[in-house]
């Protein structure tokens, strides 16, 4: 039975590191003990103490509000986690699209095009992403006008602070809007009385309990902003340099991909009648994204892992964080256990997700 | 015949270990021939590596050379490790320095939960704000300010305190991984004011490209005595670096300094004698040459001495000593060592 055997070989060498491993952590803890610092997850429930100058947290009653310096550190790590978020989310969404783009541009028939794209893909795959973050903050960003010289347009207001945006909040009328909403949505048939129930509710809502949106412009004082929505430029600072970095190696995923599909499909496309770009479109790149998917993947991990850079230009992501409350704390063990289950469930997911993608577009065979 | 063997190796390996877990830093030290030493590498006055030279310099590194002077004879038998603020405790901890001289403020809660013991206070600091010129002339008009520190400090949960304890709505913190990149986003004027000890502000403001432009405000919003530290846990390492520490504090005191030390070896005052490890046994008795105080003065100098060359009057950093915390006991200070006897 050479089945029987490997899977005993194989469960032994999972015996050994799992023990390995635990003797690691036993001889830490006793380490430890022994300099009157026991391992103990209880510091996660003590006052942080400290701020951080961006980001939401989860408060038991209250969902999801600012970080306080009176939360927990627990609730700081939450807060560096949902920054995390934040900027790997929107860097995967942004650095596909710029590195589908740029990938037509290296396979564009216009040759100033192609160049263009093709040293945007050289220049950035052969610096590092720390410098290139350096750049963004310092150079880029920071070279903004300073606060008192704001620049601004209506409500928009950006300056080396940050972009300021009048906030849209919803109002009271918001739940007569929500109800008018329901109403339309349920009714299959959309009579002409749907949309007038839709307009009831907003006029109802509007007059009894409020306007639905509210827009409140931000106030400027002598060296910042009360209300409206801060896109600070650390967050900036982080986003774009994850973006432009990530997206030079997508493009070259997708130009890979692209280059991958067989001659033979465009022929076959063109033969049938269809023009250049719906060829593109409709029959080659549906095939590209099959190839491209698992390389895809391994990019979108890359920039998940690669926002712990964001302690390198003052963003308070969830690795920068862990940093403040190691430090503050003491406890970098327990902290450090912490942060490497999070970030490894936060890849984990994103894998689950891409898979889940793959499978769905993967060819079937069928015989 | 087996078993007893094995039961011998058993016997050895304890013992190993036993007597590793009980072997001082001390020795590990003394037996390596050098001294690895934990120190600031971008704040300049305490301790700066100069990019021109690759060599350490500042106050705090003196006492790095203090240590190895006293040990080896040399000071410059030491290795330096560059620690950020925020690793400087694990690293101790884990026993990656023997010492780090690294502007650390004592706190009851770095003695207790982190592992660590202090060595005796060698600056005396308390945290300060620096603006930019005719941006506030005092602590009061930063309401609404973003405040810059270094992550992980005291200075950072101090500003936090002083901030909730005010009840200032609008103001912020923005921490950065090191001073530096905290001096920097500071003069770009991402922030309005850079909160760190007053000495750590004024060695900045002196590297800043026009230093006259930026102001130090007056009120000091905490105490920060700032120490050594090592290992906890291990009182006859740390019994032997509080003694070269208090050695340069009690030269000062006694007037010795590295020119008229020759002549103080001549000296026939008991009490000098002892101290200079002329006579008695101070200097074994604590693990160190009989004659480690005249090692430390001859290669350092005495506090007084060290403390001139990073924040005297001629220095880039002055940082004024009379009538302040760090004169010695005598002129009103706090600087004091106990008896040598």
């Amino acid at each position: 039975m050479p089945r029987l055997r490997d899977l005993l070989l194989q469960g032994l060498v999972l015996g050994l590191v799992a023990w390995g491993l635990l003797l690691l952590l036993a001889e830490a803890r006793s380490r430890m003990a022994a300099q009157g610092i026991p391992f103990s997850f209880a510091f996660l429930s003590q006052e942080a103490g400290f701020s951080l100058s961006e980001g939401l947290t989860y408060a038991p009653g209250e969902g999801l509000r600012p970080f306080y310096p009176s939360d927990t550190y627990l609730q700081a790590l939450v807060a560096g986690f949902l920054n995390t978020v934040k900027v790997a989310l929107l860097g995967i969404v942004v650095a596909t699209i710029l590195g589908l783009l740029v990938a037509a541009g290296r396979l564009s028939a216009n040759p100033l095009a192609r160049a263009l794209a093709m040293g945007y893909v050289e220049a950035i795959r052969n610096t590092p992403l720390l410098l290139q973050l350096f750049v963004w903050y310092f150079a880029v960003l920071l070279k903004l006008p300073p606060w008192e010289k704001a620049l601004s347009w209506g409500g928009v207001i950006l300056s080396q602070r940050g972009l300021v945006l009048p906030q849209v909040g919803l109002g009271g009328g918001a739940w007569g809007l929500a109800l008018g909403l329901l109403a339309w949505f349920l009714l299959r048939q959309r009579p002409l009385w749907a949309w007038g129930a839709l307009a009831l509710g907003l006029l109802l809502g509007w007059a009894l309990l409020g306007p639905p949106l509210v827009y409140s412009a931000p106030e400027r004082g002598t060296f910042g902003t009360r209300g409206g929505l801060l896109l600070s430029p650390e967050f900036a600072a982080l986003l774009f340099g994850l973006v432009v970095y990530t997206a030079a190696f997508i493009a070259e995923v997708f130009r890979g991909a692209i280059l991958a599909v067989p001659k033979g499909q465009w022929e076959a496309a063109y033969a049938l009648g269809l023009e250049g770009r719906d060829a593109f479109r409709l029959i080659v790149l549906p095939q590209a994204v099959r190839i491209a998917v698992p390389p895809l993947a391994n990019q979108y991990l890359n920039l998940a892992k690669n926002t712990s850079l964001g302690v390198a230009v003052g963003y308070p992501d969830l690795f920068s964080v862990y940093s403040t409350v190691a430090n503050q704390s003491g406890r970098s063990l327990e902290a450090i256990l912490l942060v490497m289950a999070v970030y490894l469930t936060l890849s984990l997911s994103i894998s689950a997700v891409v898979n889940t993608y793959n499978r769905r577009v993967a060819l079937r065979w069928r015989l | 015949m087996n078993r007893k063997w094995l039961l011998g190796l058993i016997l050895v390996l304890l013992g190993l270990t036993g007597a590793l877990a009980q072997q001082s830093r001390l020795d590990v030290v003394k037996g390596r021939g050098r001294l690895v030493c934990g120190v600031n590498a971008v704040l300049p006055g305490f301790g700066f590596l100069d990019q021109k030279t690759g060599k350490y310099t500042g106050f705090d590194v003196e006492f790095c050379r203090a240590v190895a002077a006293a040990l080896f004879g040399d000071p410059d038998k030491v290795d330096y490790v560059p620690l950020d603020a925020r690793v400087r405790f694990q690293a101790v901890q884990n026993g990656e320095v023997d010492v780090a001289f690294r502007n650390t403020t004592v706190t009851a809660n770095r003695d207790g939960a982190l592992g660590v013991d202090f060595l005796p206070v060698t600056f005396y600091d308390g945290q300060g704000v620096m603006v930019k010129k005719g941006r506030a002339n005092s602590l009061r008009e930063l309401q609404d300010a973003t405040f810059c520190t270094t992550q992980g400090t005291t200075n950072e949960k101090n500003i936090t305190d002083y901030i909730r304890t005010q009840r200032w709505r609008g103001a912020k913190v923005l921490t950065f991984e090191d001073g530096a990149k905290v001096m920097n986003a500071f003069l770009q004027g991402r922030c309005d004011a850079f909160t760190a000890d007053k000495s750590q502000l004024v060695g900045y403001r002196a590297t800043a490209p026009k230093p006259e432009e930026l102001v130090i405000l007056k009120e000091t919003i905490s105490k920060e005595p700032l120490a050594g530290f090592v290992r906890e846990n291990d009182s006859r390492w740390r019994d032997a670096l509080s003694w070269i520490v208090y050695a340069t504090i009690q030269a000062e005191e006694y007037g010795i300094t590295q020119k008229n030390l020759e002549q103080f070896l001549k000296s026939e005052v008991p009490e000098i004698r002892r101290f200079l490890g002329l006579e008695g046994t101070l200097g074994q008795d604590l693990g160190l040459p009989r004659d480690f105080v005249v090692r430390v003065i001859r290669a350092v100098g005495n506090y007084g001495e060290i403390y001139d060359r990073f924040f005297g009057a001629k220095s880039p950093f002055y940082i004024p000593r009379t009538g302040t915390l760090n004169a010695l006991q005598r002129y009103g200070g706090l600087m004091y060592s106990p008896p040598f006897r």
